[in-house]
């Protein structure tokens, strides 16, 4: 079975006044169909760059080099703005923000801009007009009522600002959900949220994804979060993507030096606090080659010549490292 | 909602009042006889003494000033030294002219500033918006008197496209008059060639009026779009494919004019001083030329009423712009 999505080699740079910073280098990830994937990266790693260029929302002055971003068979990066906007953003790629406050119009009632999304993107039904504005409320109000929002009906007559967190995640959630789409692209969703309220969306989003047969790309920063959700992972490190596989067999041994080092500092699983020593190379100057080898352990002379290899951990993680070439 | 209007009122009131007690200071201060200038060049010391008694300015100024704001609250501004005719009846004929040549000038002001300004933050550091921002500096630095004469020149004189002067033309009869307003009566009375004649009439001044709005308008329109354009829900928009025409005329514009609103709100007190002038070159029989007249005879009831009248128009105004502000921002109406 052909995976949903799949990246390869993707090169994204932003030209800026310091100069050409390459933001995402030969990465690369598969999305198998009904499965969760986890990204996980420090910030700054290039994951949100990544989420934009999926999209073809990348800020201007960003630009896209090399690599290809196939999505259904077509890759997206051959597709034009409209097509991008008719076909793909909000109807066969649905996404959930960070932060839901931020991402609601503060001065638009929920349902208008819930409807504003399934306006342009619902399935084809047939109707028109305001037989098919009310079967999108109905849609809207089964969704609502799915993700435990309470009195769906009069949420949509609510402003943003009158929702708690958590429930506005979940009007998001249902905005995502809105057009039935493929793909759901979440974007640290639960980052603003106390913990309970995360533990609880998490719930929602895994039984989600096998009620609406959907795949999902989760970016985030914690481990935990990977643990509690995410089928597989992909690690990326300063733009580069540096190991990827099923989650529990690189938790339980990690294979790249990043990996490794970056498990070593999760408060859960340290048993002494040790750190990485160093810091993120700038994208200003990144070092050629494997860009984690000014900070790691066991560094080679051969790692800053060139691109890292591929190669096969023991827990049957792919890993981009000498070491297992 | 009509808690907020009346809230909104209420609270006017007090600083009419101040108004009221500055005008009316401000008038008895300034070392002016409005007794001799009633009384005209040719009165004796008698005929003066005889005016000032009538007048009532032989009293104490605290008394003059409880019959005053007893006067004023019965609508009475008591009568013109120039026009020996009863203020509120003159400001009655005049305001409309006035009004309908500030909003039509504001309407021109926002119907092309607004769409300017977005468009302007939409090509932010493009040429688009680098040439709009010369012409909107022009706008506010060119004198409304010189923008006045050259449009005189070119529209009237040369091309003879628009009459030069007045708000109709001299061998066109004044509808019936039903709401005082010009534009409206004729509509009113059906007479469609005085309609024709005084929006023809109108266009000259109302656009040279609006010219300094409509700077500011495209700025602060800019400003305020390139502001939204940061916020988060402009780039989930875009990822949730909102269409971009709507995205922006909507979603991001509704967000971006609370400060253009203000600014519009504001504008009006400038469109009623720019009046002087525009309806002086443009000799249109508004309160603004009215004024003028008066405070070159100084006629001190005239002077006294209109202030007071322009205070009102103003406080409407910003009630008016507050309304609209929680309109658009329905936060602000949830507030106590």
């Amino acid at each position: 079975m052909i995976p949903i999505l799949s990246i390869r080699d993707l090169k994204v740079s932003i030209r800026t006044d310091a100069g050409v910073a390459s933001i995402l280098d030969n990465i690369g990830l598969t999305l198998e169909r009904g499965r969760i994937l986890g990204i996980v990266g420090e910030s700054g790693c290039g994951k949100s760059t990544l989420i934009r260029a999926i999209m073809g929302i990348l800020a201007r002055g960003a630009e896209i080099h090399a690599g290809e971003i196939v999505f259904e068979g077509e890759n997206l990066l051959t597709f034009t703005e409209a097509e991008l906007n008719g076909r793909i953003r909000g109807s066969q790629i649905g996404f959930i923000p960070q932060d839901p406050l931020l991402a609601l119009n503060p001065v638009f009632k929920v349902g208008t801009q819930l409807l504003e999304i399934m306006r342009d993107h619902a399935p084809e039904d047939g109707l028109r007009g305001s037989a098919r504005k009310r079967a999108h409320i109905q849609r809207l109000i089964m969704l609502l009522r799915r993700m435990q929002v309470p009195d769906p009906e009069l949420a949509l007559e609510r402003y943003p600002h009158q929702f708690s967190g958590g429930q506005r995640q979940r009007l998001l959630i249902a905005a995502a959900l809105a057009c039935a789409p493929r793909l759901v692209i979440a974007d640290e969703p639960t980052t603003a949220l106390d913990v309970t309220t995360q533990h609880q969306i998490l719930l929602l989003l895994r039984e989600l994804v096998t009620e609406f047969s959907l795949s999902m790309l989760f970016v985030t920063h914690d481990f935990g979060v990977i643990a509690e959700l995410c089928d597989d992972l992909c690690v990326i490190y300063a733009g580069q993507s540096v190991e990827a596989g099923p989650v529990a067999p690189i938790l339980a041994s990690p294979g790249h030096p990043y990996t490794q080092a970056l498990l070593a500092c999760h408060p859960e699983r340290a048993t002494t606090f040790r750190g990485i020593p160093g810091t993120v190379p700038s994208p200003l100057a990144a070092p050629p080659g494997c860009r984690f080898a000014p900070r790691c352990v066991d560094v080679q002379p051969v790692c800053s010549l060139g691109p890292p290899p591929s190669g096969l951990s023991p827990a049957g993680a792919t890993v981009k490292c000498v070491n297992y070439a | 909602m009509l808690g907020f209007i009346a809230r909104r009122c209420g609270l006017a009131l007090p600083s009419l009042f101040g108004l009221l007690v500055v005008t009316f200071i401000l008038v008895r201060v300034v070392p002016h006889d409005s007794a001799a200038a009633m009384a005209g060049d040719a009165a004796t010391p008698e005929q003066i003494a005889k005016l000032t008694k009538e007048a009532g300015l032989d009293r104490p100024i605290v008394e003059q000033f409880v019959l005053y704001v007893g006067k004023v609250a019965r609508f009475d501004f008591g009568e013109s030294a120039f026009s020996r005719r009863e203020v509120s009846l003159d400001i009655m004929e005049r305001l409309p002219a006035t009004l309908t040549l500030t909003f039509c000038a504001l309407a021109i002001s926002i119907t092309i500033g607004i769409p300017l300004g977005v468009f302007a933050a939409l090509r932010h550091n493009q040429w688009p918006d680098y040439v709009l921002r010369i012409v909107s500096v022009l706008g506010v630095a060119v004198a409304a008197f010189w923008f006045a004469i050259m449009l005189q020149l070119l529209f009237s004189m040369q091309l003879g496209w628009l009459p030069l002067r007045g708000e109709l033309s001299a061998t066109m009869s004044r509808p019936e008059r039903v709401t005082g307003f010009l534009l409206f009566d004729s509509v009113i009375t059906g007479r469609w060639d005085a309609l024709r004649d005084a929006l023809h009439h109108i266009v000259l001044p109302a656009f040279t009026l609006s010219l300094g709005g409509l700077a500011s308008i495209v700025r602060f329109t800019r400003a305020g779009v390139l502001d939204t354009l940061q916020n988060d829900f402009v780039s989930y928009g875009r990822a949730m494919g909102y269409r971009r025409s709507r995205l922006v005329w909507r979603y991001v514009l509704r967000n971006s004019v609370t400060a253009t609103i203000t600014q519009i709100g504001l504008l009006f007190g400038g469109l009623i001083a720019g009046g002087v002038v525009v309806e002086s070159i443009y000799d249109y029989p508004g309160i603004c030329s009215y004024t003028v007249q008066a405070i070159l005879t100084g006629d001190n009831q005239v002077m006294l009423a209109v202030t007071l009248m322009v205070g009102v128009v103003y406080a409407a105004v910003n009630i008016l712009t507050d309304l609209v502000h929680g309109l658009v921002d329905p936060r602000l109406l949830d507030k106590p």
